[in-house]
């Protein structure tokens, strides 16, 4: 159960400010596909287009076409809500919800789509998607306590865990270990290569080794200046892309020298 | 540097934090011996009602034959505005932070505001003048199709002054305190929260069901606490609005008397033993606001560990 994204002559507004020009770029199905280049370039933007999160900001807008194994995401009657059962995101920062314990946690997207879930049922859901996020080892004498009181990685797995429970399409991954330790980064890094044999994974970053770790293929975001819009520049297998780019920005960005 | 750098004390700032610590201190005591003076006057000054003989007492059945309706009275107009309010307060809220456009929750959040500026008088006036009378029929329907409950019970009051009147006015005085307490914790969620009910492909409501409503949840609860304190002290609005009378389970007859409104009405006219019991019921009113917040601090905190402050 994974789709493929294709990408056609993207343009994301905010009111009347273009903030990413014109992208074109196909994800393919069970990979890791990642975006770097520097702050403010607009690959967050562009990754919560995929969703459609970015309509969480009023004034928010795209033009072109994204197309779920050719369905269009922005095709008419497409509901944002059906998009996003369908594509999961795990955010920057840790976000549990407080309220709820672990257990809650990771069948809040469940219980959303299909209100009857047997205890069994759910059980069985919840061991499966901590397994399978990496976490069960160390959270199942602790089911019912609450989620807030993991540490940081442990919350960041969680968040992934609560995003496979409900078996999307594709998973993105907005900065996800930006906000957590060596240690716990590489936990998340691990499960990502995990996670890519079953699902399609997008992961912005702002961390190049973590691209070069994670992802089979790598796409540079660039922007001109401040006021212009962010440009996708380049994507391509993330072997090439570090070791021999075709653009020299690319070379630039990824040699460290700028941005 | 030299040692004597760490062992020295110079500079303004040391005398600044001195004089801000001893200014906090003060102020915080203040509000201790204001308190604790209340609650010293209203126990000194009721001693003489609580120990007087019986018979002294108004009623001539003792102090808790005196007391215990109006208390019912009080906790029943009270119950009232908040069963009313409470719900239309939490709506108007969300409407607010969650769903209007921008222009109009600005707007709207004003009005609501505005409502609080009224004073309590007009309030009265209003129910006792307008509401009162335009309510009467309703009772009237009520007597006749609801009358097998006993809180509906007939023959209603012509005049429509009764215990519903006055706790509709107080829902009506309360529902600004719910409503802006509620709107200012509705907007704090967290964007966080609410973009991760989003990303599980939650609708609007689901979301405000996921994230904003735990969120918010010890903030509603602080929120109708005060607006119970206010409905259980509102004095002049029931004073106007309620034909007082004995304790009754019929809400549409006149009847019953809330505390406050019984000291305002009486306490002119009213000496010796008689303000003595007055003050009585003031404590008791006191007693009620105190055990109310007290089990509001419970709930709230019983559900610490599930509240995202750690």
């Amino acid at each position: 159960m994974s789709k493929r994204i294709d990408v056609k002559d993207l343009n994301v507004y905010y009111g009347d400010f273009l903030a990413v020009e014109d992208v074109t770029i196909n994800i393919e199905a069970k990979s890791v596909t990642a975006f770097i280049g520097p702050s403010g370039c607009g690959k967050s933007t562009f990754l919560r287009t995929l969703n459609r999160m970015h309509e969480v900001l009023p004034g928010a807008r795209v033009e072109g076409e994204v197309m779920l194994d050719g369905d269009n995401l922005y095709g008419p009657g497409v509901d944002p809500v059906t998009v996003r059962s369908q594509i999961g995101m795990v955010f920057q920062r840790p976000n549990p919800f407080p309220t709820m314990s672990i257990r809650d946690n990771v069948l809040a997207g469940v219980k959303l789509n299909n209100k009857k879930i047997s205890k069994g049922e759910a059980d069985v859901l919840v061991e499966r998607s901590l397994k399978g996020a990496n976490l069960w080892n160390e959270v199942k004498d602790r089911l019912e306590k609450p989620g807030s009181g993991l540490s940081g990685g442990q919350q960041q797995r969680l968040c992934i865990a609560r995003a496979i429970a409900v078996e999307p399409q594709v998973i993105l991954m907005d900065e996800p270990c930006s906000a957590l330790d060596p240690i716990s980064t590489l936990a998340i890094e691990d499960l990502i290569n995990e996670l890519k044999d079953q699902y399609t994974v997008v992961i912005v970053t702002h961390n190049m080794q973590q691209a070069a770790r994670v992802s089979d293929r790598t796409a540079f975001f660039n922007i001109a200046g401040t006021g212009k819009p962010g440009k996708l520049i380049e994507v391509g297998d993330t072997q090439t892309i570090f070791s021999n780019p075709v653009q020299k920005a690319t070379e630039d960005y990824v040699s460290g020298r700028f941005g | 540097m030299t040692a004597t750098t760490l062992t020295g004390n110079q500079g303004a700032g040391r005398a600044g934090d001195k004089i801000f610590s001893g200014a906090a201190m003060a102020a915080g005591c203040l509000i201790l011996a204001v308190l604790f003076g209340v609650a010293l006057f209203l126990v000194v000054q009721a001693i003489p009602a609580l120990t007087a003989p019986a018979a002294e007492i108004q009623g001539g059945e003792g102090f808790f034959a005196y007391i215990w309706p109006i208390v019912i009275g009080t906790l029943i107009a009270a119950a009232i505005a908040l069963v009313i309010a409470t719900p239309i307060a939490i709506g108007v809220a969300l409407f607010i932070s969650h769903f209007a456009p921008r222009g109009l929750a600005a707007g709207l959040g004003y009005l609501v505001d505005l409502l609080a500026a009224i004073p309590s008088v007009v309030y009265g006036a209003w129910g006792a003048a307008f509401l009162a009378k335009e309510i009467s029929p309703a009772y009237n329907w009520l007597a006749a199709n609801m009358g097998w409950l006993p809180i509906f019970q007939g023959p209603a009051s012509a005049t429509g002054k009764t215990i519903l009147t006055a706790g509709i006015v107080l829902s009506v005085m309360v529902l600004p305190i719910i409503t802006s307490l509620s709107r200012e914790i509705f907007l704090q969620t967290p964007k966080l929260h609410e973009e991760a009910a989003l990303a599980l492909g939650a609708t609007r409501w689901e979301m405000i069901k996921m994230s904003v409503l735990p969120f918010a949840r010890p903030g509603i609860i602080s929120a109708v606490m005060l607006g119970l304190g206010r409905a259980l002290g509102e004095t002049m609005a029931v004073a106007l609005v309620l034909s007082s009378g004995a304790l009754t389970a019929s809400l549409i007859q006149s009847g019953n008397q809330t505390i406050a409104a019984e000291i305002a009405l009486n306490f002119p006219e009213a000496s010796g033993l008689k303000v003595s019991t007055l003050i009585a019921a003031g404590l008791v009113l006191f007693v009620i606001t105190l055990a109310v917040n007290m089990i509001a601090r419970w709930i709230i905190t019983r559900h610490k560990e599930f509240s995202g402050a750690n």
